[in-house]
């Protein structure tokens, strides 16, 4: 067609014979229309000729149109950046705005219950410390399991070249109890438990099932968020305590095998090395994973809008926000810990 | 069945069970409702028409306290929503009854489930009161018993805006929101839907307010329709308002081919 179009010289008149066209698509329209049009701005008067009754129709119906296409930005900016930074960093903070306040309407809905406990829902409780903690068992003890086995294997490597290796039970006792037991229990939980509730409540937000509830009066922090964030902080401190004797028990038998250290050994050095404290600072901390998990799993479920990348993106976000606070909260912990000298 | 046309007079006399005034709701800077007024009266079916993307289903959702209003009151029963304490308002929320666009059925609860959560929150019953009440129910909007065991993912569009219904109905509510509930439907269905609204109105004495596309329902179950444009009611009336109304969209709309076929089916 371009070169048609350049091959007409300065005939005046150009006609377009289109009676040899048996079928036309509206590709071909366009592009037929589109040179007529280009011919015209050159001053050429064009015609279609020859054309069938129902190719007019056609041509009629795409005749050529302008189209603007959005225009295109800059590619690159530093001010873009800058404006990016600033965005995140108020986002950043709405997000712990919304969490804290959504944590104060939790414990308003959760003294509500108190007050009126025949409100609560038992049923919708079991079923989640089911869902959260009892099917969680074995993917969490494995792990622990694994995790002690391979810091005991670690530590008999390092502590071998001083010929400390008997130390490795302090290591792995202290650690177990303090640290492993309850951040391990708290990733996995928010990975596993976090991302459903998230998924959750925000397909049930999506298919306007929480208006539904709202409308009927019922409030859906007291029927769909409160019975999951109790499971929640019944249930991670159970299964800490499970991740916490698992990795013990990991460490005992690496340190049987690998280390040499029969178990009557390895047992009487952990009683001697730990006591009720050092379990109680890992099994303390358990209940606030729960709340922060929680918060952050409901909150981002109540953040969905209609689409399902929306959801997505909640559910990535739940994820990955829960995780950084259970850890950044460890820190503040231990912190806490240190400067009470527990 | 003609009714008899509702005449001014008439809607002096007849207690307005929803009545919103001033209405204004924005996203952004977006103004969705500008200083809307409607009144809905006892035992009424009102249809509520508008261009879509204009926020028909805003109303209702403010109405409902699903989204919040910037300026304005919405009075139901008589009670301004916004002075009312939870309790009057729990109060108020289980004499209505909404049935969502998309059904909004609970997906974790089977179709009988979701018709007795209302029942559960609210009345104190045995449980096999409470099988008995669903299904009384169940069948009422004509669904089979068999359906009544289902999970809303194994419903068909029909069923699930049948379904919903039923949980709708489920208190017996006073005031019945219906979104778009012919949409989807085929024509059979949408009529058989139409009458099921109809008996209901007349039998349980409801007032239904319905936010619709559909020219035969407006023809058909419709006491009274309001027509939405620019954040306001444009013109609102009997069908036969409609047809007089000199607003060029009120006019394509009741005039357009689709219309009169809908009239000519309704004649």
């Amino acid at each position: 067609m371009a070169a048609l179009t350049n091959s007409v010289g300065d005939a005046g008149r150009v006609l377009l014979d289109l009676s040899g066209i048996d079928r036309l698509d509206t590709l071909g329209a366009w592009v037929l229309d589109r040179t007529r049009h280009e011919l015209g701005e050159r001053g050429l008067a064009a015609d279609f000729v020859g054309a069938r009754a129902e190719h007019n129709i056609l041509l009629n119906e795409v005749a050529y149109r302008g189209f603007q296409g959005a225009p295109v930005k800059d590619t690159w900016n530093v001010v873009d950046i800058f404006v990016d930074i600033g965005k995140t960093m108020v986002e950043a903070w709405k997000d712990l705005v919304r969490g804290v306040s959504f944590l104060g309407e939790l414990v308003m809905a959760m003294l509500r219950l108190l007050v009126r406990p025949s409100r609560f829902r038992l049923p919708a409780l079991i079923n989640q410390l089911e869902l959260i903690c009892f099917r969680g068992v074995p993917i969490i003890v494995l792990i622990s399991f694994l995790v002690g086995a391979i810091v005991a294997q670690q530590g008999i490597v390092q502590l071998q070249r001083f010929g400390a290796q008997a130390f490795v039970v302090n290591l792995s006792g202290i650690l177990s109890l303090r640290e492993l037991g309850v951040l391990l229990t708290s990733i996995m939980i928010a990975g596993r438990s976090g991302s459903a509730f998230t998924a959750e409540i925000g397909s049930m937000k999506m298919r306007e099932e929480i208006d539904a509830l709202r409308v009927m009066g019922l409030d859906p922090i007291e029927v769909l968020i409160v019975p999951r964030v109790l499971a929640l902080m019944i249930g991670l401190p159970i299964l800490a305590f499970l991740a916490a004797m698992a990795a013990l028990l990991g460490s005992g038998v690496v340190a049987w095998i690998y280390g040499d250290i029969p178990p009557d050994v390895f047992l009487a050095r952990l009683k001697s090395t730990i006591d009720l404290r050092t379990f109680l600072v890992g099994i303390i901390k358990a209940p606030f994973m729960a709340i922060v998990i929680g918060v952050i799993a409901s909150n981002e479920g109540m953040a969905v809008q209609g689409s399902a990348e929306s959801l997505g993106r909640h559910v990535t976000a739940s994820v990955v926000k829960s995780i950084f606070m259970v850890i950044v909260l460890d820190g503040f912990f231990a912190i806490f810990f240190a400067a009470i000298k527990f | 069945m003609p009714r008899p046309p509702i005449t001014p007079q008439d809607e002096r006399d007849r207690e307005a069970v929803i009545r919103v005034q001033d209405l204004v709701v924005g996203f952004g800077e977006r103004l969705i409702m500008k200083k809307l007024n409607l009144d809905v009266y006892r035992g009424e079916i009102l249809g509520f028409v508008g261009p879509s993307g204009q926020g028909k289903s805003v109303l209702t959702r403010a109405i409902l306290g699903l989204v919040p209003k910037r300026e304005g009151t919405i009075e139901v029963f008589g009670e301004n929503l916004d002075e009312i304490s939870p309790q009057s308002r729990q109060e108020i929320e289980r004499r209505w009854g909404v049935l969502f666009q998309q059904g909004a059925l609970f997906s974790a609860l089977t179709v009988r489930q979701n018709v007795q959560v209302p029942m559960r929150e609210y009345l104190n019953l045995s449980e096999r009161l409470l099988d008995e009440l669903a299904m009384l129910k169940i069948e009422m909007v004509g669904l089979k018993p068999d359906a009544a065991d289902k999970l809303p993912s194994e419903l068909s569009g029909g069923m699930i805006k049948r379904a919903a219904l039923a949980r709708a109905l489920s208190l017996d509510p006073e005031i019945l929101f219906l979104d778009e509930p012919t949409s989807g439907l085929d024509p059979i269905g949408a009529g058989e839907f139409d009458d099921l609204i109809a008996t209901l109105q007349r039998t349980l004495g409801l007032t239904v307010f319905m936010v619709t596309h559909d020219l035969d329902s407006l023809y058909t179950v419709c006491d009274r329709i309001a027509a939405l444009g620019d954040g306001r009611i444009i013109a609102q009336g009997p069908i036969e308002a409609m047809l007089a109304s000199d607003d060029p969209w009120v006019r394509s709309y009741f005039h357009g081919k689709r219309a009169r076929a809908a009239m000519a089916g309704a004649a």
